[in-house]
């Protein structure tokens, strides 16, 4: 396959890695959150689109993992590493987590922006990758697009216009 | 979740008549409310992975008007009434009777985003309480949100019971338009009913259909 100049697509609760001049993004990130993956020498950047925090209640046989965040972040080290990234070089950004209906908020299921955020952080740390930037909370979607070349993250909002870290 | 592998057609005609019925009793409230002839059309039952789901709507990115509400009671469950922005500034002038609203005045307008919301508030509570009635369920809407931003942000919410079981959700698809001969920016609208995993069975028990008859 030729490497041409594109974006690859990730759907929720999905996953995967580019390597540049790819780019990588996800579209309409609400609670969910793009977690970003990448080793910013080798141009190499793996994106996880998260829905739930733990993987602990699923009920149903086949677990995907990019759906949650404590299998999807290891997933994702994996895929990374396999497309080249070295372990000690991966550095992190992570988008989303929004509270888009804040007075739905007495339900625990309706406060998952924060809970996702907060799992994505404990796993980042636990396999000690660094959180470089961040933005996350709020209460709208965010269209999220990442390029291993220059390791920025375009994040795109309706009311807020674009905005890069 | 074993119900994904046993569903029916009869299943699938059962959610299409919960369609028909809560919006037809909502078709006939804009009717009253707009004082416009509201037309319906015929509710699909879609089965679709959560990707399609977005799609059904024009694309994670795109950017609609919806009013979402939880539903509480017997058969918890999530409902959305789903606008284009044309449509939703629309609605607006004809609650509002303002006649300028563009997209951007709609967006920050507190009464036009306040109209908005009572008619969600309006369709999707009379929605529900046909459906309770005709099930004889107990099913309490809680206060409605308004949102107005990308599919996917909004849809996801949605999702949230349903993806702690499965990949895929079912869907309850109901369209209701404005009955116009030459104007083709008639009013129109879509509701989503995503009834949680659980409520399946509730819902086709109270209306006679047994969840694993096909077994």
């Amino acid at each position: 396959m030729n490497q041409v100049d594109q974006t690859i697509k990730v759907g929720i609760a999905d996953m995967n890695v580019v390597k540049s001049p790819q780019t990588i993004r996800t579209s309409g990130l609400g609670s969910c959150v793009g977690v970003i993956i990448y080793d910013e020498y080798l141009n190499v950047a793996g994106l996880v689109h998260i829905m739930l925090p733990d993987s602990s209640h699923a009920k149903s046989g086949n677990l995907n993992h990019a759906k949650y965040a404590d299998t999807g972040i290891a997933e994702l080290i994996k895929l990374v590493m396999i497309k080249g990234g070295r372990a000690n070089f991966l550095k992190a950004k992570i988008a989303g987590g929004a509270q888009m209906f804040p007075f739905l908020s007495n339900s625990d299921l309706m406060r998952i922006g924060p809970r996702n955020v907060d799992a994505v952080k404990l796993e980042l740390e636990k396999y000690r990758i660094d959180l470089v930037a961040s933005d996350v909370g709020g209460n709208q979607g965010r269209t999220i697009e990442f390029n291993p070349s220059t390791a920025s993250l375009t994040i795109r909002t309706v009311n807020q216009g674009i905005k890069i870290i | 979740m074993s119900f994904f592998n046993n569903i029916t057609s009869n299943h699938i005609d059962i959610l299409k008549e919960i369609g028909n019925i809560g919006a037809g009793h909502s078709a006939t409230a804009l009717s009253t409310l707009l004082n416009k002839k509201i037309d319906m059309k015929v509710p699909v039952v879609r089965v679709v992975s959560f990707d399609e789901m977005m799609e059904l709507v024009g694309g994670p990115d795109h950017v609609v008007a919806s009013v979402f509400l939880r539903i509480e009671g017997d058969a918890p469950g999530s409902m959305f009434f789903v606008l284009s922005l044309k449509q939703a500034s629309r609605f607006i002038q004809y609650l509002t009777g303002e006649k300028n609203e563009s997209y951007e005045d709609l967006v920050s307008s507190d009464l036009g985003l306040s109209a908005l919301q009572e008619l969600g508030n309006i369709l999707s509570g009379t929605y529900l309480s046909s459906l309770s009635d005709f099930t004889n369920l107990n099913l309490y809407p809680t206060v409605p949100a308004l949102s107005i931003d990308m599919v996917g942000a909004i849809l996801g919410y949605g999702l949230l019971e349903l993806s702690q079981v499965s990949d895929y959700a079912i869907i309850i698809d109901a369209a209701i338009n404005e009955v116009d001969q030459q104007n083709h920016d008639c009013v129109n609208g879509q509701f989503f009913l995503l009834p949680d995993p659980d409520s399946f069975e509730k819902l086709f028990r109270a209306l006679g259909v047994n969840e694993d008859e096909s077994s």
